[in-house]
């Protein structure tokens, strides 16, 4: 083929996906203010999301939390400035790790799992069959998805704040023996309002981010249990690239 | 009776997925109270009609008149408001997988008008028994569910809300001949009860037979013959009789995607 007509083609596609994208966003937002709202819905996704998702998030924050004091003390002994390793644990995991390791297990299990029960609908055309019946699938589907994870993902990661930081706390009493009154002082007195605020903040984009790709790739499956396949693991790519890139961005608002 | 206005008027429907045409100027007229069955092979836009009637597929030009009303670019909540008169049948039922067969039936009831769940589920064993379920099939989920009885739920939930219109999508592929036949039985019994107008695409002549006033034969995009149902033995048209004799010679050319 013509490298020019390629690129051309290429560049179309990509503009094609950005239209489609911004239309299914707009239509996404616009419905989770629109009644009717689905209570037994969003219960469902709420508990799917938030209650679901606390092992895995817990886990991870708790083993985040252990390695990042271990890793720390390592690098501060060098410098004897070992007393800071509570000021790192906490500004680390409330400002950067929980809210983006969250956002990327997240990704990984709920993006996932709507793309490919979305996917499956629109395959079997369980969705032309919601519109058949009055049913807009925007506010049956994907409105109820956004809300829970706007409001869960926050949850989550106040949830992944407390854990990773006694994940540190632990490591650093049990086996690097600090003080445990000094250590909690110190987490305390480096700890702001804005360190959580900004976290939590980027916990409610990255709930958007994750439940808009997963419905987004799951709305515009085709092609069977392929289609799905494929459909899924955009969900998940695209969420987590999105999650690192946002939270960049979140950075910069709120601490350049 | 056939000085009334159409239920449902097509005029000059046009839709294209890139350089295919599939709908190329059709024009077609369902009565009210009539059941029209459209026959064709695969390929020939059936599918693509229905779904350009239900909105769910925007035609690239033409007409579609619902009881005199134009819907090709109809608003969201007015095309709602056009489909609470239509009931649909899909080809694989599309019933919700994540709801018990009870509330696949009731879901228009609930979702689409408000309902009460109790009330709902009252109805939508009643339906199930119209169609020959009892209330036990009711607690099942879909995936329980043999391919005839997938039918029967798919066909209760086309009726619990009463429709004017219903549709149905190849309403016997993948069943056996005796169920297909259950299933034909079902169709007419229920469109006769409701009163309702009937829109049925199928390549399988047996059920057209079965379910059809009127038989309208599809081909590359437009409508190749239409008649009344007792008429299509003696259509004297080629395509018409080719089709129904199902032989491979005739002025239908097949793209079987050759080199």
């Amino acid at each position: 083929m013509n490298p020019v007509a390629l690129l051309g083609r290429t560049f179309l596609d990509f503009l094609t996906t950005v239209g489609r994208l911004s239309m299914f966003t707009g239509r996404g937002v616009v419905h989770c203010f629109l009644p009717p709202v689905y209570p037994r819905l969003l219960l469902r996704q709420v508990i799917e999301i938030g209650y679901y998702s606390l092992p895995v998030v817990g886990l991870t924050a708790i083993f985040t939390g252990m390695v990042l004091a271990l890793q720390s003390y390592t690098g501060f002994a060098r410098f004897n400035a070992e007393g800071a390793i509570a000021n790192v644990v906490v500004l680390s995991i409330t400002r950067e790790l929980a809210p983006v390791l969250t956002g990327l297990m997240v990704a990984g299990r709920i993006g996932a799992a709507m793309a490919a029960e979305i996917g499956t609908m629109t395959v079997t055309e369980q969705v032309d069959a919601l519109t058949t019946l009055s049913t807009n699938p925007f506010k049956y589907l994907v409105a109820p998805r956004i809300i829970a994870a706007v409001l869960m993902l926050p949850l989550l990661v106040l949830v992944a704040d407390i854990i990773g930081v006694l994940g540190g706390y632990v490591v650093s009493i049990h086996k690097l023996g600090f003080n445990p009154t000094v250590y909690l002082q110190r987490t305390w007195e480096f700890l702001e309002p804005l360190d959580v605020i900004s976290g939590l903040t980027k916990a409610a984009v990255f709930g958007f981010l994750i439940s808009l790709m997963g419905c987004y790739h799951g709305y515009h499956s085709k092609g069977g249990a392929q289609g799905v396949g494929a459909a899924t693991t955009n969900a998940v790519v695209s969420a987590s690239i999105l999650i690192l890139a946002s939270n960049y961005l979140i950075t910069e608002l709120f601490f350049s | 009776m056939a000085d009334a206005p159409p239920k449902i008027a097509i005029e000059n429907l046009h839709k294209s997925f890139g350089r295919k045409v599939v709908l190329d100027g059709l024009d077609l007229a369902l009565r009210e109270g009539e059941s029209l069955v459209v026959i064709g092979g695969s390929g020939t836009g059936k599918s693509v009609l229905l779904r350009c009637i239900l909105g769910l597929l925007e035609p690239d030009e033409g007409s579609i008149r619902v009881d005199g009303r134009e819907v090709v670019g109809m608003a969201p909540h007015e095309r709602e408001e056009v489909l609470r008169k239509f009931g649909m049948l899909f080809q694989n039922a599309a019933l919700f997988d994540s709801l018990p067969v009870w509330e696949n039936v009731a879901f228009g009831l609930i979702q689409g008008q408000g309902m009460e769940r109790s009330a709902a589920r009252k109805i939508a064993h009643a339906k199930l028994a119209e169609v020959g379920l009892g209330p036990e099939a009711g607690r099942l989920s879909p995936a329980e569910l043999s391919g005839g009885m997938r039918k029967r739920v798919g066909l209760a939930r086309a009726i619990a809300t009463g429709p004017e219109i219903l549709f149905f999508d190849e309403p016997t592929t993948g069943l056996d001949p005796i169920m297909g036949d259950v299933i034909n039985e079902l169709i007419v019994k229920c469109v006769r009860d409701l009163g309702a107008t009937a829109l049925s695409i199928t390549h399988d002549m047996a059920s057209a037979r079965r379910i059809a006033d009127r038989i309208a034969m599809i081909y590359k995009g437009r409508i190749a013959w239409v008649g009344a149902a007792s008429e299509i033995d003696n259509s004297g048209n080629d395509f018409v009789d080719q089709f129904i004799h199902g032989r491979a010679e005739g002025p239908i050319q097949l793209d079987i995607g050759g080199p």
